[in-house]
């Protein structure tokens, strides 16, 4: 996903003379390019994520638009005032580009996690919070958050994760992106969870003999209500699939929504990260495990829940 | 009359504003505001280009109130130019009134940012200046910081980015009037040598009496003309509440607002009475 957001921020800066890139010492070569090409639009910031966040807030303001990049949580948490006052408050159009979001840097402990990041964000008066799926919706993000008058968070992962799209998708803010379609049970997957939720419903087929629906919910704020709406009046079971805590994120998100609804049909399975620090070393994959967040736990929860 | 008496008569017309402000709205860090009069008149009068004709432009200098809380003195300069109408500053604090205690974003011509938070607005200049480069726009701009808000870490962030970026038509002015909100600033944090560490962080720096107009207004005059590729920081000294000898280096006015007898002898202190 790195990737593909470094080969975006060229093309867009190629035809944008607005867009600026500011990172936080991380990437090493991986904006060379960018930087042969445009080194007036580049800015190493240094390990000082507060500054680098008041900096593009300074340069949005002048009709620049600054596109800030560092690992997800220094990018927030380090900077969460910066965001809220100089960015939020003053309704400039910064996008915060978060790399190796959620458990990505597993193995580099729980000070590299961010499994609270999209609820503390999505807090903030203004903020559009946007959890691409693959490579290839990476780019249709921030092409998407280039077009979009505010404050926009970006939450990507690392490098190497399955690419579900084969072709760029059209990504409109706000507008959950239907996957796949099936019956009783939909699955809303975002960021780098979608995969995975396709994964359990295809076990979740072969187990129960029908296929649930799968749904890129790339957007947790300004949160699909429409769909929603259609969705829990549709459907029996609706779960929602993040590598983010339970409390605050897209399930989160939903469940407000849903506390506000009457007669919702469908009942809700919110599966993220628990409230906890990981404290055991871990790998990506004992990470999720720990959490429960592979195919085969998500389909055993969707199987003793749904029956 | 010379200029500099005519720049002093017009900072001990501004100390009565902020004075008067504070009676009537009980808006605190009065003193805080009185201690930053001289270098608010140094900045917009003979240094920086920002005028009712050109406030609305790209164009303008900025004077960046980063010390937010003394907002009373910035609006009393915006009025005093000519940019907001006077009868406004009676409103502060006041429900439905465009004047906050401290600045909200964009709420009248001339205030550049929200800075009630300490250790935002050095960072959020640095950004302007820089857009300002790319847009080959010939801007310059002055940060007023207080001493206590060299506390925040992300000040020196900012310190060691704006060298590094070349920013000679950038300065920082810190009204250093050696107080912070409930102490001594220099107990409560090491800030000496606090010169040092400006010039240590890639800053030309220097020291001037922040209650000489004609001083403050060289160093800031040389600073800009330096071109050399460098930001520079003048470090002002000053006295919490000048101007008003019972506000005068008395931290209390930090929090006090005058009442109505408190009032009477300020203006006649001040000669406005």
């Amino acid at each position: 996903m790195r990737n593909a957001f470094a080969q975006e921020i060229f093309d867009l800066a190629a035809s944008d003379e607005r867009v600026v890139l500011l990172m936080g010492d991380i990437g090493n070569r991986l904006f060379d390019k960018y930087r042969a090409q445009f080194p007036d639009r580049f800015f190493n910031c240094g390990v000082a994520e507060a500054n680098m966040v008041s900096v593009a807030a300074g340069l949005a303001s002048e009709g620049m638009r600054p596109v800030c990049y560092t690992i997800t949580p220094f990018l927030t948490y380090r900077s969460l005032e910066q965001i809220r006052v100089d960015v939020c408050y003053h309704q400039v159009p910064v996008i915060l580009v978060g790399t190796g979001s959620g458990l990505s840097y597993a193995s580099l402990g729980a000070t590299h996690h961010s499994c609270e990041d999209i609820g503390m964000l999505r807090l903030l008066p203004g903020m559009t919070v946007l959890c691409p799926a693959d490579a290839l919706e990476t780019k249709s993000c921030l092409a998407a958050a280039l077009g979009h008058p505010g404050p926009v968070y970006i939450r990507i992962g690392k490098k190497g994760e399955p690419a579900i799209h084969s072709e760029r998708p059209l990504v409109q803010i706000g507008h959950a992106f239907p996957l796949r379609s099936g019956e009783k049970i939909c699955l809303l997957g975002t960021g780098v969870m979608t995969h995975v939720a396709l994964a359990a419903a295809d076990l979740v087929s072969v187990r129960e003999g029908f296929s649930p629906s799968v749904v890129s919910f790339h957007t947790v704020k300004p949160l699909d209500e429409d769909f929603l709406a259609q969705t829990f009046a549709t459907f029996d079971l609706v779960v929602t699939i993040e590598e983010h805590s339970i409390l605050g994120g897209l399930g989160g998100s939903v469940a407000e929504w849903a506390a506000r609804q009457q007669g919702l049909r469908a009942r809700l399975m919110a599966l993220g990260t628990a409230d906890e620090f990981l404290h055991e070393t871990s790998t990506l994959k004992s990470a999720r495990r720990h959490f429960g967040l592979t195919p085969e736990r998500i389909a055993d929860r969707i199987d003793d829940s749904f029956h | 009359m010379n200029p500099g008496s005519d720049l002093a008569a017009l900072a001990t017309r501004l100390r009565g504003d902020v004075v008067k402000m504070s009676h009537r709205s009980h808006v605190s860090h009065l003193a805080s505001a009185l201690s930053c009069v001289d270098i608010v008149v140094a900045a917009y009068w003979g240094v920086l280009d920002v005028t009712a004709e050109n406030v609305g432009s790209r164009t303008r200098d900025r004077f960046v109130l980063s010390k937010g809380h003394a907002a009373p003195i910035l609006y009393a300069a915006l009025a005093r130019l000519g940019i907001i109408a006077e009868e406004t500053l009676t409103t502060i604090g006041q429900e439905g009134s465009p004047l906050a205690e401290q600045p909200a974003p964009y709420c009248v011509p001339g205030v550049e940012w929200a800075t009630g938070s300490l250790g935002h607005g050095l960072g959020v200049t640095i950004g302007i200046l820089l857009a300002a480069r790319l847009q080959k726009n010939p801007v310059k701009a002055v940060v007023l910081l207080s001493d206590g808000e060299c506390n925040e870490g992300s000040v020196w962030e900012a310190a060691m980015f704006a060298p590094s970026r070349g920013l000679d038509n950038l300065v920082v002015v810190i009204d250093f009037n050696k107080w912070q909100a409930t102490g001594r600033s220099r107990e409560i944090m090491a800030l000496d040598p606090l010169a040092a560490k400006w010039a240590a962080f890639g800053w030309h720096s220097e020291e001037v009496d922040g209650h000489d107009i004609q001083a403050l207004q060289s160093a800031m005059r040389a600073a800009f003309a330096r071109c050399d590729g460098r930001p520079s920081a003048i470090i002002a000294h000053t006295i919490k509440g000048k101007g008003v000898s019972f506000m005068e280096d008395d931290n209390n006015w930090h929090y006090l607002t005058p009442n109505d007898e408190q009032l009477a002898r300020a203006l006649e202190e001040l000669g406005l009475a």
